[in-house]
C-alpha cells in the first residue's frame, strides 16, 4: 500500500497493494500438537513443534521453494497456510489483508489460495467423477452448475485432458500423472492467485514428473499465478523456484534467491543438504553422508541453535544462544551465529567459505 | 472385466462429441453383486418370502385363525394341511405365511430406524469430532455396553408387551452399534485429502458431507445394517417368545415357536418349522450382507 502501482498491461482487478507487496506475509507461525499425558496425567504436558515461529513473505507472481527433511514442518505449514488447521499463534497477511479477519473472511481467502496434494489419488473423491469433482468448487461459490461445468470442461483441456474422454471417467480410471493433472485443473477453478503444492510431483515417475512441472510454468505464465513449491527434491526445487526457503525443526534457516541459496549458502544446513543432491557426474559422487543421524526430536528440541547437535562447525555458543535471522547480502538470509556480529561465534580458520563447496557441487 | 472397461471408456465412433460416462460406483456394485451365485440365491428366497407375506391374505390355503380341538398336531402331509396343524388345530401353512408379515417387519423396519438415526449420529461425530464426538460417542458407549439381548428385554419389559414397544426397543439396541460403525467410518473420510480439498475450496460443513462424505461412508453402514437384519428378526423373534413382542393369536414365527414348543416330542418336526424359517431367512440375509461387502469393497 506504500507503493505506487504503475498500471500495466493486465492488472489482476483483485490486486490490493500493487506488485511490490507481498501476495502473502506470514508473521511468526506458530503450531504445536499437543501430546497426551500419561495415562495417570503426571508429568510435563508436551507438544510437537511441528512449526514454531515461522515467518516469511511470498512475492507476487514469484514461486518460492520451500525445501527441509521429511518432519521439518513444511506440509505443516502448506496446511497452515490453506487454514486446513489453525495455527496456534501469528499471522497470515494475503495482499494486505489479514486472513479471518473481517477485511478478508476465510471463505474469500479460499478462493484465492489454493492447494495441489501430494497424493494424487486420495486427495480425488472416489464417487465422484473428474468433471465433478473439479466443478464442486465453483459451485460452491455461486457459480450455476452448468457454468462451473464448462469451466471444469475448459480446464481439463487445458491441463491437457481431453474433456470429452475424460469429463465423465472416475479417479482409479485415471494414471497418477492424469489424476495429479485433475488435481491442478481442480485448484485453478476458483481461479485462485496462489496455489500451493504439497509435493505436488513427488509421487510422480520422472518422465511424468517433467511433463507435469512444465504443464505448472505454463499455468503460471497464462494464469499470472504465485507457487508456493513445496519439495524434498532440491533439483526440482532448482528448476522451479525463483526463491528458495529452508526449513529445519520448524524453522525458517536459510532464505535466499535460488542462485544466492544454491551457490553461496550461507547456512551449515543449507550446505549440507546441498552435498546430499546425487550428481549425475560419477566424478563428483560423495562416499560420506554429509549429514548423519535423524533429526532431533521435535518435542524436546536441542538448546541455541536447533542444527548445533548435527552442524561440523558448532561451537559452545551455539547450544546457549539462539540465532537471530541475519541478513547476510540483499534479499538473502540465514539463521546462522556465524553471520551474527557479537553473537560469540568465533569463525574457526577452516570455516568453509561455504559458497565455495557449494560450488562445487552445484554444478549439476 | 478389462474389456468391459476399455469399451465402455473408450468413446463411441458414431458419437465422438459426447462425453464418456464411466459406470458409476453403484453400477459397479450392482453388476458384480448380480455375479455373485450366494448372494443371489440369498436375494431370490428373501424376495420369495417377502412375495409370500405379502400377498398371504389371498394366497393361503385356508383360515390362520380358524382352531379345531379335534385336528391338533396334525403331522406334514396330512390332506388339507399340507405343513399339518398347530396345537390349537390351526393350518400351519397359513400361520406361516402370514407370520411372515410381522417376523420380516420386525427383522427390516428396525435396521431401517436404527440406520437412520445411527448413521446421523455416528457422521455427526466423525465430521465434527473433538467434544461433539466425545459427547456423542460416550453416550453410545453406555448403551453399548449392554448385552443386546438384555437390553432388548429391559426395554420391551418396560415399555411393555406390543409390536410398537418391542420396535422401539430393537431400535434403541440397534443404534450404537450402527453409530459405531458409521463414527469410525467417518472419521477415516473425515482425514482424506479430498475432504481436505474440499474444505479448502471454502465448502459449509453441510455440503462437504452431502457431497463428500455421505457417498463414501454409506456403503460400508448399509452393509452392517444389512448384517443384523437377521440378528433384528431373531432378537423379536425371541421377544415374541416371551411374550415381550406380538401377542397371540396374532401368528409370528417366534411366538409360533413358543407355542408350539410343548410339541417338541410329539410332533418335532412341526414344532421346528418357525424355527426352520427363522434361521432361512436370517442366513440369507446375512448372505446378502456378506456379498454386498465383497461386491464393494473390490479394489477399483
Amino acid at each position: 500500500m506504500n507503493d505506487m502501482t504503475t498500471p500495466t498491461t493486465a492488472v489482476d482487478p483483485r490486486d490490493v497493494g500493487g506488485p511490490r507487496q507481498p501476495l502473502m506475509r506470514v508473521q511468526a507461525l506458530k503450531k504445536h500438537f499437543p501430546l497426551k499425558r500419561s495415562s495417570l496425567g503426571f508429568g510435563p504436558k508436551s507438544a510437537v513443534r511441528a512449526v514454531d515461529g515461522v515467518s516469511f513473505e511470498i512475492r507476487k507472481g514469484e514461486t518460492l521453494g520451500v525445501v527441509g527433511e521429511s518432519g521439518c514442518g513444511k506440509s505443516t505449514t502448506a496446511r497452515l497456510l490453506m487454514q486446513l488447521i489453525v495455527q496456534d499463534s501469528g499471522e497470515l497477511v494475503f495482499d494486505g489483508a489479514t486472513v479471518g479477519a473481517r477485511e478478508l473472511p476465510l471463505r474469500d481467502f479460499r478462493r484465492q489460495t489454493q492447494m495441489v496434494f501430494q497424493d494424487s489419488y486420495s486427495s480425488l473423491n472416489p464417487r465422484m467423477t473428474i468433471e465433478d469433482s473439479v466443478a464442486f468448487g465453483p459451485t460452491v461459490h455461486g457459480v450455476s452448475s452448468r457454468d462451473a461445468l464448462n469451466r471444469a470442461h475448459d480446464l481439463l483441456a487445458r491441463v491437457g485432458l481431453e474433456p470429452a474422454r475424460f469429463a465423465g471417467r472416475y479417479p482409479h480410471e485415471l494414471s497418477g500423472g492424469q489424476r495429479q493433472r485433475v488435481n491442478i485443473a481442480r485448484a485453478l477453478a476458483l481461479e485462485p492467485r496462489l496455489v500451493i503444492l504439497d509435493e505436488a510431483v513427488s509421487a510422480l515417475d520422472k518422465s511424468v514428473e517433467a511433463q507435469v512441472l512444465n504443464l505448472l510454468e505454463d499455468l503460471k505464465r497464462d494464469f499470472g499465478l504465485t507457487y508456493l513449491f513445496i519439495s524434498h527434491d532440491l533439483h526440482v526445487v532448482r528448476y522451479m523456484s525463483d526463491r528458495v526457503l529452508v526449513m529445519y525443526l520448524g524453522q525458517v534457516v536459510e532464505v535466499g534467491t535460488a542462485t544466492q541459496v544454491f551457490d553461496a549458502p550461507r547456512h551449515p544446513y543449507t550446505r549440507a543438504l546441498l552435498r546430499s543432491m546425487p550428481s549425475g557426474d560419477p566424478m563428483q559422487r560423495t562416499t560420506e553422508a554429509p549429514l548423519s543421524g535423524d533429526p532431533p526430536n521435535p518435542i524436546d528440541p536441542p538448546s541455541g541453535c536447533r542444527f548445533h547437535t548435527r552442524c561440523a562447525f558448532a561451537q559452545a555458543v551455539c547450544s546457549q544462544t539462539q540465532p537471530d535471522f541475519i541478513e547476510t547480502a540483499a534479499g538473502h538470509g540465514a539463521a546462522c551465529l556465524r553471520w551474527q556480529p557479537g553473537s560469540g561465534y568465533m569463525p574457526p580458520p577452516d570455516f568453509p567459505d561455504l559458497a565455495e563447496t557449494a560450488a562445487e557441487v552445484a554444478h549439476v | 472385466m478389462s474389456a468391459t472397461i476399455t469399451s465402455t471408456t473408450r468413446p463411441a465412433p458414431s458419437a465422438p462429441l459426447q462425453a464418456v460416462r464411466s459406470r458409476s460406483h453403484g453400477a459397479n456394485v450392482l453388476r458384480r453383486l448380480l455375479r455373485n451365485p450366494v448372494a443371489m440365491t440369498a436375494a431370490t428366497i428373501i424376495l420369495l418370502l417377502i412375495l409370500v407375506a405379502i400377498f398371504a391374505p389371498w394366497i393361503m390355503p385356508a383360515d390362520p385363525f380358524a382352531t379345531s380341538m379335534f385336528k391338533r398336531l396334525r403331522p406334514v402331509g396330512t390332506p388339507g394341511y399340507p405343513l399339518g396343524t398347530d396345537e390349537l388345530g390351526r393350518d400351519l401353512l397359513s400361520r406361516l405365511m402370514l407370520g411372515g408379515r410381522l417376523s420380516l417387519f420386525m427383522g427390516i423396519a428396525p435396521v431401517i430406524m436404527a440406520f437412520v438415526i445411527g448413521s446421523a449420529l455416528g457422521i455427526l461425530a466423525g465430521y465434527a469430532g473433538g467434544k461433539v464426538n466425545t459427547v456423542i460417542m460416550r453416550c453410545i458407549d453406555v448403551l453399548y455396553a449392554f448385552p443386546s439381548v438384555l437390553l432388548a428385554i429391559a426395554l420391551s419389559g418396560a415399555l411393555g408387551a406390543g409390536i410398537t414397544n418391542a420396535l422401539i426397543s430393537l431400535t434403541v439396541v440397534f443404534v450404537p452399534q450402527i453409530a459405531r460403525i458409521a463414527e469410525s467410518v467417518t472419521t477415516q473420510v473425515r482425514r482424506s485429502d479430498y475432504v481436505d480439498a474440499a474444505r479448502a475450496s471454502g465448502a459449509p460443513a453441510l455440503t462437504i458431507v452431502r457431497r463428500h462424505v455421505f457417498g463414501n461412508v454409506i456403503g460400508p453402514i448399509f452393509v452392517y445394517a444389512t448384517s443384523l437384519i437377521s440378528v433384528s428378526m431373531i432378537l423379536a423373534s425371541g421377544l415374541s417368545f416371551l411374550g415381550l413382542g406380538v401377542k397371540p393369536p396374532q401368528p409370528e414365527w417366534g411366538l409360533m415357536l413358543n407355542t408350539l414348543r410343548t410339541a417338541i416330542y410329539s410332533q418335532p418336526l412341526i414344532a421346528a418349522l418357525p424355527g426352520v424359517l427363522i434361521f432361512v431367512t436370517s442366513v440369507s440375509f446375512n448372505m446378502l450382507a456378506d456379498g454386498l461387502r465383497t461386491a464393494m469393497e473390490v479394489k477399483q
